[in-house]
């Protein structure tokens, strides 16, 4: 594995002329060192002595959010992109409060956040204070670790170390909490710490690799199960490879959509809740399942005395504490996915595995993904196909949380590790438009589109302003049904329809809306042809919103609901 | 959650004792981080010391917790926190809280 920081000269690793410097300037300076060039936040009183550090940096460029949880989101989206930390920036107290849902998303997802908050000084924490709340003691549960730094002198130490944090191992969110009065303290530094990176892990246990071999060897139903790990871990190419190599059928989760192109041969797309009938139904049959980078999720697994139920399990993670937490593996293999696979391949046999292969059409011909009227843009998988049809693979796709999402996981082509931006463990309404935004920032180069619903759009809809700001090329596919739509189908589903709380009155305009920020429109059910008018306004550079209108009774299926089974599923 | 072992269940019915000392960082919060992983999912901690060693950099904190089938996980999640440096596991037998019982009469 590599160090990811950035590379300097010995001469900027040494010992320099001494400068005094503000705890502030400590900071920026830290975070130049560290290769970051964008963040996000929202300045305000606790933060201010690093707002004014920050201007004058020449290195850093600050995008500034409307809602501090915009700024969390927009921080993930340049991580989840990127692979690399990303920093978000809030005050004190509200600040910090707004931040806590975009620090647990990217906890339950993995994602390398470093989060930087001010605090009230230290001679007023612990006397209710304007603006105090104990950020410390608020973010011990939704990051992987967290600091509340006491001097100037420290912040040499801690900066370096939550990047390393944030990177290494299994990735994940770092907070650093710091007094006003730390940002203000002025001191000599006449030495910089190196910039903190993914650090190396121990080599991982060969004789467990071995045997993992030899069972891949020996099965002869066996599946393959990637997880975001294998994104995170950069290991996609290496999954490819060992399924190819064994003729291993391949599913994946939400996080890992992408990490093998999902019109793979050997794809058989998502497992679970909103799975392909045909995907739930081999992994019944399989008599090896191999956990790569993965970790047993309720919405993947469904009842999970029920998954599997006829295969022995192999599990890969990074992190030792997955391990045999909700499913007892028979060999548990701990380490970064990229390189137990890089040592499992050479031990595996090629192996065509054509009865097994065959089986595989057969149940896919038979129980596929139902996609009615794939052909029609004005339908919601039309329309995520005619997005598709505008769009290469170099695309970033993101996603809000809903019907859109899942639709958009069953039925978007997406065929690269980080093409696909998604909240899957908090599943959070309003991550979709700050992330995407944070995509298109780290990645100019590429299309970001953001699917959305009407529900999901609402949360964060006040970074449209963010977006007009920075001009980036982001396209937003609003998906409105007027509707709450999961929760409208599950009270359909299972609560004897009695829709309640799930259904809007008094929508607002968004095309107005997104005209009032300053946004680039295209209603699509007034336009004669759907299809020329995406292309039109996808070949137009910069930002815009793209609305349609959607039936509310349209479901999700197949569907598993909470609870059962995943050979239990409804409809599709 | 997997099957559970006969073991597992005579451990569930008459729940043992487990004494687990953990090396930890000196530093005010890690109490919080060590507690806050048992409170979140409603695992009681029946006993807890805690007192520096040696220059006072670390502290050694001593947990005593009921076992039940949760308690593997517990401790992989222990040792995941950065500020915990090791974490050992004891029988019920451990001298530590029966001689500090004499101050609970």
């Amino acid at each position: 594995m590599h160090s990811t920081a950035p590379q300097l000269s010995p001469a900027e690793e040494s010992a320099s002329a001494p400068e005094t410097l503000t705890g502030a300037q400590i900071v920026v300076r830290l975070l130049e060192r560290q290769g970051i060039t964008t963040l996000s936040g929202i300045p305000g009183g606790a933060i201010l002595p690093f707002y004014d550090a920050l201007s004058a940096s020449t290195k850093i460029r600050h995008v500034l959010a409307r809602h501090e949880q915009g700024a969390g989101f927009l921080a993930q989206g340049m991580a989840r992109a990127t692979g690399q930390p990303a920093v978000c920036l809030a005050s004190s107290g509200p600040g910090a409060t707004n931040l806590l849902t975009a620090i647990a998303d990217a906890k339950l997802d993995s994602i390398p956040l470093v989060a930087i908050t001010g605090q009230v000084p230290r001679s007023m924490i612990g006397t209710d204070a304007f603006q105090e709340v104990d950020t410390y003691g608020l973010t011990i549960p939704i990051t992987k670790h967290n600091f509340l730094v006491n001097s100037a002198e420290e912040l040499l130490e801690v900066i370096p170390r939550a990047f390393t944090l944030a990177a290494s191992g299994r990735p994940g969110p770092v907070l650093v909490d710091i007094p006003k009065d730390v940002q203000a303290q002025a001191i000599e530094v006449s030495q910089w710490p190196a910039p903190g990176g993914r650090q190396d892990l121990p080599a991982p246990d060969m004789a467990a690799i071995e045997k993992a071999a030899a069972m891949i060897n020996a099965a002869e139903r066996p599946i393959l199960y990637l997880g975001g790990g294998v994104v995170h871990s950069g290991a996609a190419a290496a999954a490819v490879a060992l399924a190819e190599k064994a003729s291993l059928p391949t599913t994946m989760t939400l996080m890992a959509l992408g990490a093998m192109p999902v019109d793979h041969p050997l794809s058989i797309h998502m497992l679970g809740m909103h799975g392909p009938r045909y995907t739930n139904l081999l992994l019944e049959e399989c008599d090896l399942l191999i956990a790569v980078g993965a970790r047993f999720d309720d919405r993947a697994t469904g009842k999970v005395s029920a998954f599997c139920p006829k295969a022995q399990i192999i599990h890969i993670d990074i992190d030792p504490s997955e391990l045999d937490k909700i499913k007892n593996a028979h060999v548990g293999i701990t380490g970064d996915v990229a390189e137990v696979l890089e040592k499992l391949s050479p031990l595996v046999e090629p192996h065509l595995r054509k009865r097994w292969l065959t089986h595989m059409g057969d149940l896919r011909s038979r129980f596929p993904l139902q996609r009615p009227n794939l052909e029609d843009p004005r339908s919601h998988y039309g329309l995520i196909q005619a997005v598709a049809d505008c769009l290469d693979d170099s695309a970033t796709i993101a996603t809000d949380v809903g019907q859109h999402q899942m639709w958009v996981a069953q039925a978007y082509p997406l065929r690269r590790p980080r093409q696909w931006l998604t909240s899957g463990g908090l599943g959070t309404m309003g991550f979709g438009v700050p992330a995407a935004l944070g995509a298109a920032l780290a990645e100019p180069e590429r299309t970001v589109v953001c699917f959305t619903g009407d529900g999901s759009i609402l949360m964060n809809i006040q970074e449209m302003a963010a977006i007009r700001e920075t001009g980036a090329n982001l396209k937003i596919v609003l998906m409105n049904n007027d509707a709450l739509g999961l929760v409208y189908q599950q009270q359909e589903l299972f609560y004897g329809k009695r829709y309640f709380a799930s259904k809007f009155s008094g929508q607002p305009d968004f095309l107005k809306i997104a005209e009032g920020f300053g946004l680039d429109t295209l209603n699509l059910d007034t336009v004669d042809d759907p299809r020329a008018a995406l292309r039109e306004a996808f070949a137009r550079p910069g930002p815009c919103l793209i609305h349609a209108f959607i039936d509310m009774n349209e479901k999700v299926y197949p569907m598993v609901p909470p609870g059962a089974a995943n050979t239990d599923m409804i409809g599709g | 959650m997997n099957a559970v072992s006969k073991n597992e269940n005579a451990a569930l019915a008459h729940p043992q004792r487990t004494v687990l000392e953990l090396e930890v960082n000196n530093h005010a919060g890690v109490m919080s981080h060590v507690v806050g992983l048992f409170s979140r999912r409603a695992y009681n901690v029946e006993g807890i010391l805690c007192l520096p060693v040696g220059d006072g950099r670390y502290s050694r904190i001593w947990l005593l917790v009921l076992e039940d089938r949760r308690l593997e996980q517990m401790i992989k999640q222990v040792e995941k926190l950065e500020d915990v440096r090791s974490v050992r596991r004891h029988g019920a037998d451990h001298a530590v809280f029966e001689r500090l019982e004499e101050f609970f009469r």
